[in-house]
């Protein structure tokens, strides 16, 4: 198992994991998301070949109801 | 003798003026509301809210997901579909430029490469009162970026001037603090922003009641952004439809041209001559 940081949590995951199977893995494939590792956006077509890294930082954000 | 008018005079006569465009950035809008999508109930009362409001720009925070809850629950995209609304991703909770340029890269990245944003750089948790400083600096790092920034703003006409001229679409002065739904405390500088301005300026934050935003409107604002005063009415969407006649009502006042205001007249409305007696 490797340990990232996912919306400032420490979570533990498969290594050789892509973003796109983490997304599945978390129930959101299909849904509007986004994603920043390490400070930088990863453009949803490079989700399935972005592998998490051990001490990864990663942010997975959605739109929600704001003024 | 009875005296017809040709019947394309009547047409002109009985049609409201022609209005100007309400145009942002590169599209047309209809309405001149825009509005927030927080603080309802529930997903139900935000979409009959907006479709009362007859708004098509729409406010969305963005937020990290909730990891480990039901990722199915239905979300606000589902009863606010991006193909039917101008989302205007803005970023809410944000006090510095980079927090700000960062939440509205990853707007961009979530819908698909989206352009228009609006930009608020908050100074001070208590009022909400907004940054300038990080406010400028942020708006410069965005237009570089190539988005199309309608940028929140206090109500210093310098500070819009400045926003306008690193080239914000739109310019948003706070009519008075957010969620404080006092209405409009300075309609001079308001007056000022508008006088100057060659974009369009959108009165955001501070509306109350529909008769504020008829006066945000009255005053030549080009359009008024609320969440507050229709997600915290008694009626939301008694509210809603209130705001979009206030804001239409008084879109129509201004381009009217209202009567100059005198103390008393010695004018009556009625004939002085033909008095019985």
């Amino acid at each position: 198992m490797i340990t990232i940081t996912l919306n400032g949590e420490t979570r533990q995951f498969d290594p050789d994991l892509n973003l796109a199977q983490l997304v599945d893995r978390l129930g959101h494939t299909g849904h509007r998301i986004a994603i920043e590792r390490n400070g930088e956006i990863v453009p949803k077509r490079l989700h399935g070949e972005t592998l998490l890294l051990a001490g990864d930082r990663l942010e997975i954000v959605v739109a929600v109801g704001g003024g | 003798m009875e005296c017809l008018l040709p019947a394309a005079l009547y047409v002109r006569i009985t049609k409201p003026m022609q209005d100007a465009p309400f145009q942002i950035a590169d599209r047309v809008y209809g309405s001149r509301l825009l509005v927030g999508t927080g603080k309802y109930k529930d997903f139900t009362e935000t979409r009959a809210a907006i479709d009362a409001s007859g708004a098509e720009i729409v406010t969305v925070a963005i937020r990290r997901v909730n990891i480990g809850q039901d990722a199915q629950a239905p979300s606000l995209l589902d009863y606010l579909p991006p193909s039917q609304f101008t989302y205007l991703p803005n970023t809410a909770g944000c006090y510095s430029a980079d927090d700000a340029v960062r939440t509205l890269r990853l707007a961009r990245e979530l819908l698909d490469g989206h352009k228009l944003v609006k930009l608020e750089v908050l100074g001070d948790a208590h009022s909400l009162y907004p940054n300038v400083v990080e406010t400028l600096r942020a708006a410069e790092t965005l237009v570089k970026d190539g988005f199309d920034v309608m940028v929140y703003t206090s109500d210093d006409p310098i500070i819009a001037k400045q926003l306008e001229e690193i080239g914000c679409c739109a310019i948003m002065p706070l009519a008075s603090l957010i969620g404080s739904g006092m209405g409009i405390l300075n309609p001079w500088n308001l007056k000022l922003i508008i006088e100057q301005a060659r974009v369009p300026v959108i009165v955001d934050a501070g509306v109350g009641t529909a008769s504020d935003a008829a006066i945000a409107m009255e005053l030549g604002c080009d359009g008024v952004l609320m969440n507050t005063a229709i997600a915290a009415a008694q009626q939301p969407v008694l509210m809603a439809s209130a705001m979009r006649k206030g804001v239409e009502a008084g879109r129509e006042a201004f381009l009217a041209g209202r009567m100059p205001r005198k103390l008393y007249s010695a004018s009556p409305s009625s004939p002085t001559t033909g008095m019985i007696g």
